[in-house]
């Protein structure tokens, strides 16, 4: 969705149309037709690798390494991953992640979690022992049991370096260090078959069933009783998956993905590289960023999943868990200075609602000062998904050349100065009203009731709400029909590593009406995507793209002439 | 006892091996009479770099508005001493065909892949120095090496496509472990022992390509193209284990350098700075040292967020915020951060200047394609947006020339750049920036 100028004049009444919408699916018991997106490759994630290591490897292992950045597509990772390559040097960097997994998983401290057997000789082969460790590993790294063929495979590989270097875990550990770099592991391929109950389409084989519905809950890989049940076929429909999707629900595991889903939605992997001025924000160094994030997921953890509460409600808590750290942004002791004290704040607070949290409006400002044009871009895209268009090139800054930004005190009034250009206007009021709300906070989150000695002035607007300060700008996302409708939209992307298009339509407003009938519950959609046919619905592949080649990429072709690899 | 190598022994036995890619330092009794060239007549390596600084110059105060011999003015004073090994090209556009300008994004995008974007995030076309490195990066343990100075692996302007970014080293120790650290072999130490654990890690690499092949037989036409970039990377992972298989010989430029400290990274300008130069540093031994042929230096991001400590405003939001001064005519402290760009520019073009090559050093032999990604920061302008070739290119390159480009396409310079280097294309770019037209006043 486009914010224009266009659009906003019909802003009210394009919500309208979806509400009227909402209804009448809600209307609706039966879950609507959906053909589902091609089939695709999504590489793992940085914390899906880990998760996955974890779960497979037990948590004594260190995953210490870089990880080439996915791009965002559709305002999700999740999405830009199965677009994503493995470049020369990411692949160097997964490799040397393999090598340090492997060869810490058959150290001696970690043999009785990894390995389910141990050799007759420890610097001999054990074919046995090999194939019990390899086959039990590869199929949970890999989502499916091996083939006798890839089993011969490693087999021999192990069996080779153990030979060679007289040490039988040496060759478990190679083994398991080609597992980790191989493409079954680092992507989770939609891999189809015929589907037998509607001939001449495919399905989603049941390993791929179970892979995606492990990552979209667990953000990990599937367990043993997943992949049993999936060989079962107990993943096709009805019971069987009711009842593993109601397991991965109820698992400690599901906080995982949530806590991937949410770190997704909101860019919280922008902490990776935020960074405060030291002189203008003494008190926001690395643990305050660090707790700021954590922060914000335990808000969310706390009040979608463990209370069980209504997503909107997210908008206008006023409790949140304070770190030590994140006191002196919130100049306030706490009880437990080393851990974490749950706060109520007092109902004239300021603090109120997620983006009142340093993890939103901290992360949504400059290294020196707070930005409402930041801040209110963040909660039109990331909140409520719409775009926000870029700035225009070749502007006209002429009346803004003749105005002296250095004359304003406050955001408010550099930005009044900025938006005579009308160019620049037209995009601004529809951010800089959102952003203004929660101009008491300065670039580090911190309270403020002045910038430059001038009163801050925080009233604004969101699509016709009006509003004095942030504590309104809570109440009116909490009711903006927009910000459930994203949640759902984006669950859905998520879920499936695909963009939202058209013709999901019907599918989301179904979603949306049963998020809505639950009380906007988080767990009951999950639940309703995860039984879904939509969830694993897929179309025929998209035509070759190798057919019609770009122009600069056949050019490429023709280049790479022998004379040119001196 | 020493045993002198003689130039001709060597040749035979190894440079006529070369086309099968052994890549090695060079010795300067590989050389000829005048050290422009190996003993057979074989020209130098080449080495093609980027180097990219955010946020352009202030309107005219970068080059004065005239062709033939460049006059640098305030903003570029700092390339003064390297005039000579210059070009500089001014007013080439980039077409929009109706799409709307990226800000920030399409300038760099046009005059790195010859195509404009059709939005934000759009990488539709590799960029030149991926075109480069599959020409004549992979003969190297390193296709390219990919670096930036402000902290943040994501800031890199290489790219095969939209989803295949070539994540930068964003730390000087990073970078110096990956390159000098454990995999490198010291061609200057006593005894060359290969280690045997190399061989079994070429199996490894061997089961690896194994099961990718039944990997890609079970995926989309479209995910196959994916998985050639992963077949790709295993090539280049077999290349690098190969060579360090391969005794290195000294050479006079290639020395292990110290490790450098653990600095810390930001986007504060001193940080920056420090890191650049470090890396900068690194960078030309690892050239030297023939580790690789094709590197990428980000200086700044297109949205410079370089900022002076305890300042509030960044580079860029200064370009927006700061009243071009009544007096000057131009934004001076948006005047100041270009100028630091400079010096930081003729600081990576010094450490080049410093390492001897033959007769001459490695700049002689390099072509560094410096760009930014607009004219105008102010307004978002995308026509115009400098670029400049430094370095003679072994000879290659006529330099200490300002091209005007009149309007024309700036994908003209791209793709001269591309031919210098030995690629055969006779058009590159799309759409309107589709050009066959090299710019052959800089050609030697």
């Amino acid at each position: 969705m486009i914010l224009t100028r266009t659009f906003a004049r019909g802003w009210l009444g394009a919500f309208a149309t979806a509400a009227v919408l909402t209804v009448l699916a809600g209307c609706a018991q039966r879950e609507p037709d959906a053909a589902g997106p091609p089939p695709a490759m999504r590489r793992l994630t940085e914390q899906q690798y880990r998760n996955t290591i974890r779960d497979v490897f037990g948590p004594g292992i260190s995953v210490v390494g870089r990880f080439d950045p996915l791009s965002r597509e559709g305002g999700l990772m999740a999405v830009g991953a199965s677009k994503a390559s493995i470049t020369p040097s990411g692949f160097e960097r997964f490799g040397e992640l393999a090598e340090s997994i492997a060869s810490q998983v058959v150290a001696p401290a970690n043999r009785d979690y990894g390995l389910p057997c141990t050799p007759a000789d420890a610097k001999a082969i054990d074919d046995a022992c090999t194939r019990q460790i390899f086959s039990g590993t590869g199929r949970l790294l890999y989502r499916r049991a091996l083939t006798e063929a890839e089993l011969a495979r490693f087999v021999a590989l192990g069996d080779k370096v153990t030979t060679t270097l007289g040490d039988f875990y040496e060759g478990i550990s190679f083994g398991l260090a080609a597992m980790l770099q191989s493409p079954e592991f680092l992507f989770v391929a939609d891999v189809t078959e015929a589907d037998p109950q509607a001939p001449g389409k495919m399905r989603l084989t049941a390993h791929a069933r179970a892979a995606r519905l492990s990552y979209f809950l667990w953000d990990s890989t599937p367990d043993d009783a997943l992949l049993a049940a999936a060989e079962k076929g107990e993943l096709d429909g009805g019971d069987g998956l009711a009842t593993q999707t109601r397991r991965l629900l109820e698992s400690p595991r599901l906080e995982h993905g949530v806590r991937a889903f949410f770190s997704d939605l909101l860019t919280l992997d922008a902490f990776d590289h935020m960074q405060k001025d030291a002189a203008i924000y003494p008190s926001f160094g690395l643990t305050v960023a660090d707790d700021a994030r954590e922060q914000l997921l335990r808000t969310i953890v706390q009040h979608l999943l463990v209370e069980g509460e209504d997503y909107r409600e997210l908008f206008t808590t006023r409790r949140a868990p304070v770190s030590g750290a994140l006191g002196m942004i919130y100049q306030m002791p706490v009880k437990d200075p080393n851990g974490w004290t749950e706060v109520e704040f007092p109902k004239d607070s300021p603090y109120r609602g997620i983006v009142t949290l340093p993890g939103f409006s901290a992360l949504h400002s400059h290294a020196g000062r707070s930005s409402p044009t930041l801040r209110g871009r963040a909660v039109r895209e990331l909140l409520m998904c719409q775009r926000v268009p870029d700035p225009p090139s070749n502007i006209d800054f002429t009346q803004f050349n003749n105005a002296s930004t250095t004359k304003a005190s406050t955001a408010r009034e550099r930005l009044d100065i900025h938006n005579t250009e009308k160019t620049c206007a037209s995009c601004h009021k529809i951010v800089d009203p959102i952003g203004l709300a929660l101009e008491h906070f300065d670039g580090a989150a911190q309270f403020r009731t002045v910038e430059n000695a001038v009163k801050i002035d925080t009233r604004g607007e969101l699509d016709g709400v009006k509003y004095e300060d942030a504590a309104g700008l809570g109440e009116a996302l909490a009711k903006s029909p927009a910000v459930t409708q994203c949640v759902v939209n984006r669950a859905l992307a998520y879920a499936r590593g695909t963009s939202v298009g058209k013709t999901d339509n019907e599918m989301v407003s179904w979603l949306h009406a049963k998020f809505e009938s639950d009380g906007y519950r988080l767990r009951g959609l999950f639940e309703t995507i995860a039984t879904s046919e939509a969830f694993y619905a897929v179309s025929a592949p998209k035509a070759d793209p190798g057919a019609t080649p770009p122009a600069n990429t056949a050019a490429l072709e023709a280049a790479a002439s022998p004379e040119n690899r001196s | 006892m020493k045993r002198k190598l003689h130039r001709r022994s060597v040749l035979r036995g190894m440079l006529g091996a070369t086309a099968v890619g052994v890549g090695l330092p060079i010795l300067d009794c590989f050389l000829n009479d005048n050290g422009t060239a190996y003993a057979n007549g074989a020209p130098l390596p080449l080495r093609f770099g980027t180097w990219f600084w955010g946020l352009g110059h202030n309107p005219g105060r970068g080059i004065a508005p005239v062709s033939g011999p460049i006059e640098f003015r305030a903003e570029c004073a700092p390339l003064e001493p390297w005039k000579q090994y210059i070009n500089y090209f001014s007013d080439f556009n980039a077409p929009m065909d109706g799409r709307v300008s990226a800000v920030h994004f399409t300038g760099w995008v046009a005059a790195r892949t010859g195509t404009v974007p059709l939005r934000g995030g759009d990488v539709p076309d590799p960029t030149l120095d991926v075109l480069v490195s599959d020409a004549m990066g992979g003969n190297t343990r390193f296709r390219s090496l990919d670096l930036s100075s402000v902290g943040d692996p994501r800031d890199s302007y290489t790219l095969r496509s939209a989803g295949s970014r070539n994540a930068a080293e964003v730390s000087p120790l990073a970078l110096y472990n990956r390159v000098f650290g454990a995999g490198f072999t010291d061609p200057r130490a006593a005894e060359f022992k290969p280690d045997p654990r190399i061989a079994l890690r070429q199996s490894v690499l061997s089961a690896v390509r194994e099961q990718s092949q039944d990997f890609s037989k079970t995926v989309g036409a479209a995910d196959r193209v994916r998985m050639d970039e992963y077949f790709t990377s295993i090539r280049q992972m077999e290349q690098q284990l190969a060579l360090s298989l391969e005794r290195p010989k000294v050479s006079d430029s290639c020395v292990r350098p110290p490790q450098p400290a653990e600095i810390p990274v930001g986007v504060e300008l001193e940080t920056v700075t420090a890191v650049h130069a470090a890396m900068a540093d690194l960078l030309v031994i690892a050239l030297a040292c023939n580790q690789t042929r094709v590197f990428n230096m980000l200086f700044s991001q297109s949205l410079s967020m370089v900022r002076r400590a305890g300042e509030a405003h960044t580079h860029h939001t200064l370009t927006h915020e700061e009243p071009v001064d009544a007096k000057l005519g131009y934004q001076a402290e948006v005047a100041w951060y270009n100028v630091k760009s400079m010096e930081a520019l003729a600081r990576f073009v010094s450490a080049f200047g410093k390492v001897k090559e033959g007769a001459g050093t490695l700049l002689d032999n390099t072509l560094i394609f410096a760009n930014s990604d607009t004219n105008n920061a102010k307004v978002h302008s995308v026509d115009g947006v400098p670029v400049m070739f430094i370095g003679r290119a072994g000879g290659r390159l006529k330099t200490g020339l300002h091209v005007i480009g009149g309007g024309d396409p700036i994908s003209r310079v791209g793709l001269t750049a591309l031919q210098v280097m030995g690629l055969k294309l006779p058009t590159w770019g799309t759409a309107s920036l589709r050009t066959g037209k090299t710019i052959t006043e800089v050609f030697a």
